[in-house]
């Protein structure tokens, strides 16, 4: 298989095409516009649909349509653009129809900046929508990677019908990697005889909805939903552990700000300091046995993110109280140096050199 | 012997309406789904049902239906059309849905030319949360939130939205109807076809308002919501076709 050099936000376009994505509903906005730009030039390509929609919000309710007609379908945004789509996912939640969400971030709240930064956690995992849903989030760490969990995401969303969403960050949407598109194992998915797609006379109306005005009904929905969000859970958790070996300090880091820790990493051992790696994949559900098995030499926990700690609360979580938990960030759109991050460590294992 | 000169329709499913006795939604579900028995085409058609009384629609159709949120159905219709374009598609919506918190979508598919039909229920108030102010109420008109009666220095004037759309040229057939009478009832339910036949000949965005009542809401029987129709919609709301293709003339 040969690699090619490809510009992050490209490959995440290419990687949803050979997933089957046969929808791409999105609008432009800043640092994501080549997902939208490889889109309106290859969908049609493979037989799929490219829409430019009037705004973010108009975009995933085409997913919503789409989704619900049986199509696999997707949506790319950064973070303004995320904010403005959370009440299409809670309906997609409810509806329990598959489609898969791209979010580049960049720097918050608000209009924010255009840099990449981590602040939208939050939202991918606690989900940003009203009600209780939940989306496997998956954090790529390279571009790599990015291909990787993108082709999968289309698998996973219509297997457990939820929306997916893939937490890149604007380091990874702009820079270029060498990438292969590797076949890969798809999934056993049911059909989808659920789908809108004209009843052809032949059977009795699907209904794509998420209201119930019946409170009891209603709750069993809800408890249908969360047996599909503790599947997710006891299966889906995905994490990076490295260099644990006795390590006396154990950073959790995720995206971008993974790579800056294992460059940290390195630097910390050139100086005898032996620090580990958490690096969740998937954000949610979040890998809270890694955090369980760190070794007895460790003697407290770094988290470093690019928000102002978002990522630290789970972190906390996991860790059970049984480790100090530490936290260094940058936001704005600022990224972490490896310097500090080894300066941090050096602070909390006592007195920097 | 016998011979039967009506039936209910197979367009609709045999759930019993929850609407208010004397609501308009119930002659309009029914033109619509006649027009869809008459064509053919319910076994190819996906509806979206609004946010607002008929949210239920989902329901009453006998036909695929989607629950869009609230303005949002033109888009998720979008959607739908776009990956099934040999499916019929259609939204139903009413004042609210579609004039206030939904005019971006509307007018983005009538922009895009989307191949769909919009069925758009104007009844100058909002049903189902308990009669709050409509972009469409009156001046002077009274609901919930103007309870002095809606003032044009505060709101503005009710948006003429059929005349709005007219200017887009995706939007190729725009039609105002009424259902205060029987002739009224016709005339809407020709136009109703021909906005599905619009649709079936891919020429491109086809709207249907059709203006209604709402006799609980504005306080008055079922009969005398008719009249007032009549009185004071039809006047501001000029019944007529605003923009047709040559096979709907």
């Amino acid at each position: 298989m040969s690699k090619v050099l490809m510009k992050g936000n490209e490959a995440i376009g290419a990687a949803a095409i050979k997933a089957g994505c046969k929808a791409f509903f999105g609008y432009p906005i800043t640092p994501q516009n080549e997902i939208p730009e490889y889109m309106s030039r290859e969908m049609a390509k493979s037989g799929g649909v490219f829409v430019q929609a009037e705004s973010e919000l108009a975009a995933i309710n085409m997913v919503y349509g789409a989704a619900g007609a049986g199509v696999r379908a997707m949506t790319s945004s950064s973070s303004p653009g995320i904010a403005l789509k959370q009440e299409g996912i809670t309906y997609i939640a409810g509806a329990e129809l598959p489609c898969v969400i791209v979010d580049v971030s960049r720097g918050g709240p608000g209009l924010g900046s255009i840099q990449p930064s981590q602040g939208d956690y939050f939202i991918a995992t606690r989900g940003g929508g009203n009600g209780d849903y939940r989306h496997i989030a998956l954090a790529p760490a390279s571009i790599q990677e990015a291909v990787d969990l993108v082709v999968e995401a289309f698998d996973i969303a219509d297997y457990y019908r939820n929306p997916v969403f893939v937490l890149a960050d604007g380091m990874i949407g702009q820079m270029m990697e060498p990438v292969e598109f590797k076949e890969t194992t798809p999934r056993e998915i049911p059909e989808k005889n659920w789908a809108t797609e004209g009843t052809k006379g032949k059977r009795k109306p699907n209904i794509i909805n998420s209201l119930s005005l019946d409170p009891a009904l209603l709750e069993d929905h809800n408890i249908k939903l969360d047996k599909k969000y503790q599947e997710m859970v006891a299966n889906e958790v995905r994490v990076e552990v490295f260099n644990m070996k006795g390590a006396e300090v154990v950073l959790s880091a995720y995206g971008t700000t993974a790579r800056v820790a294992k460059n940290a990493i390195e630097l910390l051992a050139a100086e005898g300091i032996k620090a580990g790696l958490i690096r969740p994949i998937t954000l949610w559900p979040f890998p809270h046995q890694a955090f369980r098995e760190i070794p007895e030499t460790a003697k407290a926990i770094l988290t470093v993110e690019m928000s102002m700690g978002q990522m630290v609360d789970d972190v906390r979580i996991a860790n059970e109280g049984r480790l100090p938990v530490h936290f260094y960030g940058r936001s704005g759109g600022m990224c972490p140096e490896p310097q500090a991050i080894v300066d941090k460590v050096k602070e909390i294992l006592g007195g920097v050199k | 012997m016998e011979t039967r000169i009506f039936e209910k329709t197979n367009g609709l499913t045999d759930k019993q309406f929850h609407y208010c006795p004397g609501c308009t939604h119930g002659i309009i579900h029914r033109l619509v789904a006649e027009v869809l028995e008459e064509l053919d085409i319910t076994g190819e058609t996906i509806g979206i049902a609004p946010v607002g009384c008929s949210v239920l629609a989902y329901d009453y159709f006998n036909c695929d239906m989607q629950e869009a949120a609230h303005g949002r159905a033109p888009a998720v219709a979008t959607g739908i059309k776009r990956v099934r374009p040999d499916n019929v598609v259609f939204t139903y919506q009413g004042d609210g849905d579609l004039a206030a918190i939904g005019t971006g979508e509307i007018v983005h598919v009538a922009h895009r030319a989307e191949k769909i039909t919009t069925i758009f229920v104007n009844n100058a108030i909002y049903g189902m949360t308990g009669g709050q102010m409509a972009p469409t109420t009156l001046i002077g008109q009274k609901s919930t939130t103007s309870p002095y009666g809606r003032s044009e220095a505060d709101t503005g004037k009710p948006l003429r939205v059929c005349e709005m759309l007219a200017t887009i040229d995706g939007a190729v057939f725009v039609e105002r109807v009424s259902v205060h009478d029987v002739p009224n009832i016709r005339k809407a339910k020709k136009a109703i076809k021909k906005a599905f036949e619009v649709q079936l000949r891919g020429d491109g965005f086809a709207i249907v308002e059709v203006l209604s009542t709402c006799p609980t809401n504005w306080g008055m029987t079922p009969v005398d919501s008719l009249v007032w129709l009549k009185e004071n919609l039809v006047p501001y709301y000029p019944l007529g076709n605003f923009r047709t293709t040559e096979e709907g003339k």
